[in-house]
């Protein structure tokens, strides 16, 4: 398949094998964004990498990090009358503390899966007389279109649509991370999308401040690993910098323009991150003006986020000084069929990887 | 339009006008048409097989085929794979209320090119209808029997050294079925696979007794049949990634949605562990087939505990794992 096979092309990933191999470095580097992790499991990656280089899975997949709190306030609106749940299918399995979305849909709840923000606005726009409620999960890829569909219900007088907002922004997960005491990450492998639209400047801070190289990569097997070479070569030359290897998409700027609509509509704000905890700054909540599509304020119902789990281990697995087999809650009261921590929740999380295929 | 009514379900005139101008006329033959409560047919002796599948497919009608064809060859192909000669079928439908009797023509039609294509006879039926809203549109339930004509076939059998044989491209079906399902919008040529598979196994049958163990990828697609195959035989199968055949749109409707076909459904594939050493025979007689022809070796199994393992076109390593839940539901 033309622009996709030549970034599977096995000659040109076994020489960058061999490159990686001739560097001879140790390190743990972190994999920010989920797609990464998925790629990296679907191409078989770790097994080309030398012993001493290890990936460790991030905080990056959002349907993982939105914490049970958000799950339940999208059911306890599920149960009001006249009332449609629109979703990304990926969050229809994810735990709440009692149920998930796909258990209440068998039970009769209207929870549609839908592709787009734009079509759970139709949906919107053809159910005149219902409340349409969108989960608007994502980091900073996922949230301009969203607020683009705000300001499309705003433009059109739509008054039976509304989010559910759990937007997170990346940057300053990372800089929590950093924060939460001893780090074990030698290097960060940072998200393409996200960076799409920010750029790469939010991540100077990074080897600024910690000391520890970042790049931002591409999500093709050859993408995946010149970004691990690229990484390794800046450990080994103690030169720790924010490179793009995704140049094809990734401008320094990022887009301004999705960077325009995003703020339009949307502010930073306080965000809780499943395993993680609340993090400040680190989600984007809607602004007074498009405040009537907010859909805690339209049901005036709040979150209860007293019960997460503070022995979950996580945020210990995360920063790579802790491994999911030191963690109580591992394999006992958390597991691929009842996830607690984010690590679990995605199936190649971590954590979902030592438990199935006992990845050390 | 004519619409299926409860009174058609019920037992009096208008169930055996149904049964007459719809079914019998299209499907009758020697032991069908006697409409007797059982059917009754000759067995000249020996081991037989017997399966049953029910069918819930949406939509009903889908590129390259409907839930008629479906019924059909699915019990054909789980007769096949089992190494029976399939022979008699039988036809249970539950029809929702309010169906229009043009689409059920259009299915006992599609039904009776599919038996004659695949050279089975129905032989017993029954309708029965619904309230609107109790079922779906239209459910069929398939039986078959066939005769056993191989030596003892079975996911229990594969051994260490088995070359495993993979007949055509994976997940045209599953694809065919999503896009034809209203709220995904893409458009493009894939077809479902929907074909039966006794004559590409008798083709591959020799008095040999190499093929130890066969089965069709349908539900949970060729990761779950190779994960349930390792775990009953009790051996690890390699697979090579770059061996398995997958066309190029389907690939791409992959890629776009998130979807790895490794899990996504067929309904016109097998796979066969076969002797290393009859593997290459076996696959050049399989490519004379018409659904065989892009048949091809795609791994082995060795000594092990049940691991599926894929090496990557890049040249990785990773596990293949049962897929959990569902991929997409109602492919079937």
């Amino acid at each position: 398949m033309k622009y996709i096979d030549e970034f599977r092309d096995k000659k040109s990933v076994e020489k960058i094998a061999d490159k990686i191999r001739e560097l001879n470095v140790s390190a743990k580097l972190m994999e920010v964004c989920g797609t990464h992790t998925m790629a990296i499991f679907q191409h078989g990656i770790r097994s080309l990498l030398p012993e001493g280089v290890k990936l460790l899975s991030g905080p990056g997949c959002p349907v993982c990090v939105t914490p049970s709190s958000d799950i339940d306030l999208a059911i306890e609106i599920a149960n009001r009358p006249d009332t449609i749940i629109t979703t990304f299918g990926d969050m229809m399995k994810v735990p709440g503390r009692r149920s998930s979305l796909s258990k209440e849909k068998a039970s009769g709840k209207d929870i549609r899966i839908v592709y787009s923000p734009t079509d759970a606005l139709n949906i919107a726009k053809e159910n005149k007389n219902k409340n349409v409620v969108f989960l608007a999960v994502g980091f900073e890829t996922t949230s301009p279109t969203i607020a683009s569909t705000i300001k499309e219900a705003a433009d059109s007088k739509v008054d039976n649509f509304f989010i559910l907002d759990s937007l997170k922004k990346i940057p300053e997960a990372m800089m929590a991370l950093l924060n939460m005491g001893e780090v074990e990450v030698d290097g960060f492998l940072c998200p393409g999308h996200v960076s799409v639209v920010i750029g790469s400047g939010p991540y100077e801070f990074i080897p600024r401040d910690y000391g520890i190289p970042c790049v931002i990569s591409g999500f093709e097997p050859l993408d995946i690993m010149q970004s691990i070479y690229m990484l390794l070569l800046q450990i080994k030359e103690r030169n720790p910098k924010v490179e793009i290897q995704y140049k094809r998409a990734v401008k320094p700027t990022g887009n301004l323009e999705a960077l325009k609509i995003l703020f339009d509509v949307f502010e930073a704000g306080d965000s809780t991150w499943r395993g993680l905890g609340k993090i400040p700054g680190s989600g984007l909540r809607l602004k007074p003006e498009y405040s009537q599509f907010d859909a805690l304020k339209a049901f005036d119902i709040k979150a209860d986020e007293t019960i997460e789990k503070d022995e979950c281990f996580c945020g210990k697995i995360l920063r790579g000084v802790k491994l999911p087999t030191d963690c109580k809650l591992f394999s006992r009261s958390c597991t691929p069929e009842n996830p607690l921590g984010p690590c679990m929740v995605s199936s190649e999380g971590t954590c979902a990887a030592y438990y199935k295929y006992g990845r050390k | 339009m004519e619409n299926i009514l409860l009174a058609h379900g019920g037992g009096g005139r208008l169930t055996k006008k149904l049964i007459e101008e719809i079914f019998i006329s299209e499907l009758g033959n020697e032991v069908l048409s006697k409409l007797d409560d059982s059917a009754i047919f000759e067995h000249e002796g020996g081991k037989l097989a017997f399966t049953t599948d029910s069918y819930v497919v949406n939509p009903i009608f889908f590129p390259g085929g409907d839930i008629g064809k479906l019924a059909v060859y699915g019990t054909v192909n789980d007769l096949s794979v089992a190494g029976a000669r399939p022979l008699y079928i039988s036809l249970g439908l539950i029809i929702e209320e309010g169906f229009p009797i043009d689409e059920l023509k259009k299915i006992v039609k599609s039904i009776k090119e599919a038996a004659s294509f695949a050279k089975v006879k129905i032989v017993c039926g029954d309708t029965k209808v619904v309230e609107k809203g109790s079922a779906d549109k239209i459910f069929i339930n398939t039986s078959g029997i066939g005769k056993i004509i191989s030596h003892e076939i079975s996911s229990t059998k594969a051994l260490p050294g088995d070359k495993v044989i993979l007949s055509g491209s994976i997940g045209d079906h599953g694809i065919a079925v999503l896009q034809a399902r209203a709220q995904i919008h893409f458009k493009s040529n894939i077809e479902s696979d929907c074909a039966p598979l006794n004559a590409l196994v008798e083709k591959m049958l020799s008095s040999k007794n190499s093929v130890h163990a066969m089965r069709d990828p349908t539900r949970g697609g060729l990761a779950t049949l190779l994960n349930e195959i390792a775990k009953s035989s009790n051996v690890n199968i390699f697979i090579n990634e770059e061996k398995i055949p997958i066309k190029e749109e389907v690939r791409g409707a992959c890629e776009l949605l998130g979807l790895d076909p490794l899990y996504l459904a067929n309904e016109g594939k097998l796979v066969a562990f076969v002797d290393g050493k009859t593997a290459e025979g076996i696959l050049s007689r399989m490519k004379k087939d018409p659904n065989g022809i892009d048949a091809s070796i795609i791994g082995e199994a060795k000594k092990g505990k049940g691991t599926v393992i894929l090496k990557t076109k890049i040249g990785g390593e990773r596990i293949v794992d049962t897929f959990s839940g569902e991929q997409l539901p109602r492919i079937c």
